[in-house]
């Protein structure tokens, strides 16, 4: 393999990894925070106990997010120098203003809710949260607008003396609709995420009748933070879907497998192409909604890959301007689909819940509960695999092309050696994060009584 | 002064703080097994960095970042060229951080045990290393022009590996041991902090003899400058205030000392460089400056009011952090030191 390949395996490897760990991040520490704030509004015992457990399992993984996270700063000017240099002048401020502005903030106050539990007053305390949490959600909008400039670059000019694309308008890069869509889609599905989390712990518990003064209110609270976040999602991700029909239909055709422009476009169910990704074989389609989905009328004409080829070759010369069909295709399915069995399932639980019923006695609800965490996960992963993989062959579209963003000085050895060590250590990181949480998870919330024992609990959060 | 220069400054800010901040919380991780001994003793060490060694790292990120956004040529060539001493960083920065979260999960020793040593290591080798590149930046470095008209590193790892490097990495190492050292007397109580206190003469005389060779040599090879040669006398100066401040049992000023130390190194390396971010050891036609790396005038326009206006705000509530956990902790206040946070018996 090219050290081009072993540079996007990285970069797929270590970003898709890091992005497991952010979305229960930002969803769980609003979470958490919501939590600690209806024990400081009630002074309920159960609040409490829930804050620290939940608290607990929102560190173990937040320090993954962490650690993963101080490579993706570095990462772009180890294996992506050239793509560093023709977009630093616009790509780093809003990573500088990421870090100055919500790392920061979130890290200080993720220390000082940590470590503070008896050292601040309880408002004080609950702030830190609050403030950590949103700095989680600051970092969220700087990088998605970062992103943004790559799906839709807007704001610049081209000078070709330096080969590089320069800022003629930071808000405009800052306030752009793909960077608004873009978290607006992001965020709730981080809620969902953090969502499915708590509620699968929470069911668990249930279902183990443990704990169930402090797992029910969770458990309701997880499944209708699901249900809300993907009505969000739905809404956002099809104002998604329409500004990215304008901006790369490309990607739009892809996603569907719509080798030919169509009026009143079906939505695919399910479709086999030939392996040059040039036609497809076998498909089965809802007629008009793709069409609906990416203009609002289902009479409209949505514009296919052949066609969509044909006119790339005539703007930016000939090459190959197909991502590979089917990553996307399925990408896309597989983001929507495993999203809705999470809501299903959390339907299907809340349904059981109403007037003080429980769900625990049903067949179906522990394997739920079981998957639930993992299936916005999966969502997730799939969702950003689609929306990268399916923006090739550029990485800036229409300006700059994967292939040449890549280092020239650094061999393929190099990045072999360093994508083994990266994916091995991420490997075993896993397994002891995993087994982490599951043992804290076993061991449950702890009981807290009297103010005196106050100092002692403070260290089960410490180190 | 022109933006550029602004930026090379508040580029040095971010790395004085980097080199202050992270190099105690190095230096305490490095020393964690020789200054403590027992599990209440260790426990007591990790939760003096326990609220502030993450938003002490953050120091690096931004100045990654603020890299990237003001230089993006000197970000892009520095990072693909010293590519395997970063990426050794990179991998300590991670094993270091998941290191301090999970150590204290189990009270099992053998668990501890694995997660310490890689707490001594993941500290050791960045310390060095930062150290090395920033003597191989200060060096200058193979760097020529690419077919593409780009100024890039043509040298190997082993490149980096001269001995005006190594002594530059044994410096920053035994500074920010040392450093730890002074700032484990400042925050703790009992054993531990007496043995900081003697560790820190010994290894503070070791700094001074590195860091005056290195200054020296640095004076005379790589730089013309008499300033380079002032702010070299201002280390030294410094740095025997706060050996001779640990001395009289002054932890609060020796801290501060070796503090100042911290800052001034970086202060005189970017001094010796400016106006080069990344001189070239090939010709000085290829060397990266502050103008022929830097982003376009607006950009670096627009980062300055965003750094004006947040950077007072995060020195205030970092600082304001130290203020809440200014107390010392002492291993007395550890409870049941040998259990796990995550074993039952705890409960």
């Amino acid at each position: 393999m090219s050290s081009l390949d072993l540079a996007r395996w990285q970069f797929g490897i270590t970003t898709v990894y890091h992005f497991i760990f952010v979305p229960i991040t930002i969803g769980s520490g609003f979470l958490v925070a919501g939590l600690q704030t209806a024990w400081y509004r009630t002074g309920k015992e159960k609040y409490l106990r829930a804050t620290k457990f939940f608290g607990k399992l929102f560190l173990i993984n937040f320090a993954m997010g962490v650690v993963t996270g101080i490579v993706q700063e570095f990462q772009f000017g180890m294996n992506w120098s050239s793509y560093s240099r023709f977009v630093g002048d616009i790509f780093g401020a809003p990573l500088a203003i990421e870090g100055l502005l919500a790392f920061f903030l979130e890290s200080t106050f993720l220390g000082i809710w940590i470590f503070g539990w008896d050292r601040l007053s309880k408002k004080m305390h609950l702030a830190a949260i609050w403030l950590a949490a949103s700095g989680t959600l600051l970092s969220a909008y700087f990088i998605l607008a970062a992103n943004a400039f790559m799906q839709h670059p807007v704001g610049y000019t081209i000078n070709e003396e330096r080969g590089r694309a320069e800022l003629t308008d930071i808000m405009a890069v800052l306030t752009q609709n793909t960077a608004v869509a873009s978290f607006a889609h992001t965020i709730p599905s981080a809620f969902l995420t953090a969502g499915g989390f708590f509620a699968g712990v929470a069911g668990w518990m249930m279902v183990k009748n443990r704990d169930v003064e402090v797992a029910r209110p969770v458990l309701k609270m997880g499944l209708v933070t699901v249900i809300v976040s993907f009505l969000i999602v739905g809404v956002t991700g099809d104002w998604t879907a329409r500004i990215m029909t304008e901006q790369q239909p490309m990607k739009m055709a892809a996603a569907e497998a719509l080798y030919e422009t169509k009026s009143s476009a079906p939505f695919s169910l399910f479709t086999l192409g030939t392996l040059d990704g040039s036609r497809p074989i076998f498909q089965i389609g809802l007629p008009g909604l793709l069409s609906f989905m990416s203009t609002g009328d289902t009479n409209a004409t949505v514009e296919g890959i052949n066609d969509l080829q044909a006119q790339y070759e005539k703007t930016y010369g000939p090459g190959n301007y197909k991502p590979v069909i089917p990553i996307a295709y399925w990408g896309f399915r597989l983001m929507i689909g495993f999203g809705a069995i999470a809501t299903l399932f959390a339907m299907m639980a809340l349904y059981r819940m109403r007037r003080g019923g429980t769900p625990v006695d049903k067949k179906w609800f522990l394997p739920a509960m079981l998957t639930m965490p993992f299936l916005p996960i999966l969502a997730n992963s799939f969702g950003w695999i689609f929306t990268e993989s399916a923006r090739q062959p550029w990485v800036v579209f229409g300006l700059f092309k994967t292939a040449d963003g890549v280092s020239p000085t650094v061999s393929a050895g190099s990045v072999l050696f360093t994508m083994i060590v990266f994916t091995l250590l991420y490997g075993v990181l896993a397994v002891i994060e995993f087994k982490l949480m599951i043992r804290a998870i076993q061991v449950g919330p702890e009981k807290v009584s009297t103010e005196k024992a106050d100092s002692d609990r403070t260290l089960t959060m410490a180190y | 002064m022109s933006l550029n220069t602004t930026w090379f400054l508040l580029i040095a800010v971010l790395w004085v703080g980097y080199f202050i901040l992270e190099g105690f919380d190095f230096g305490v991780g490095m020393l964690l097994k020789t200054v403590a001994k027992t599990q209440a003793e260790r426990r007591t060490l990790l939760t003096t960095l326990g609220p502030i060694w993450d938003g002490n790292e953050v120091w690096l990120l931004v100045a990654g970042g603020a890299t990237f956004a003001a230089f993006p040529e000197w970000y892009a060539t520095l990072f693909s060229g010293f590519y395997l001493p970063l990426f050794l960083i990179l991998i300590s920065l991670i094993i270091r951080g998941v290191s301090f979260e999970y150590r204290s999960k189990h009270g099992d020793s053998k668990w501890r045990n694995r997660w310490d040593n890689a707490i001594v290591i993941s500290s050791f080798v960045p310390s060095l290393l930062w150290g090395v590149a920033f003597a191989n930046i200060a060096r200058g470095v193979p760097l020529e022009r690419s077919s593409q008209g780009f100024i890039e590193y043509t040298g190997g790892f082993f490149n980096l590996l001269n001995p005006f490097a190594l002594i530059g990495g044994l410096t920053t190492l035994t500074l920010f041991a040392t450093h730890g050292a002074f700032f484990i007397a400042l925050k703790t109580d009992g054993v531990v902090r007496e043995r900081a206190n003697k560790l820190a003469g010994k290894l503070g005389l070791a700094t001074a003899l590195l860091a005056v060779i290195f200054l020296g040599w640095l004076s005379l090879s790589y730089s013309d400058k008499t300033s380079v040669v002032v702010l070299s006398a201002v280390i030294v100066v410094a740095w025997l205030s706060a050996l001779e401040a640990s001395r009289r049992g002054r932890e609060g000023w020796a801290f501060l000392f070796s503090a100042t130390t911290s800052a001034m190194v970086v202060i005189t390396l970017f001094t010796a460089l400016y106006p080069y971010v990344m001189p070239s050891s090939i010709s000085p036609e290829f060397s990266l400056d502050i103008f022929n790396a830097s982003s376009t005038p607006y950009t670096l326009k627009v980062m300055t009011y965003v750094a004006v206006v947040l950077t007072p705000l995060v020195l205030i509530y970092q600082g304001w952090t130290y203020w809440v956990f200014r107390k010392r902790i002492s291993p007395s206040q550890i409870h049941n030191p040998e259990v796990g946070v995550l074993d039952k018996i705890n409960i």
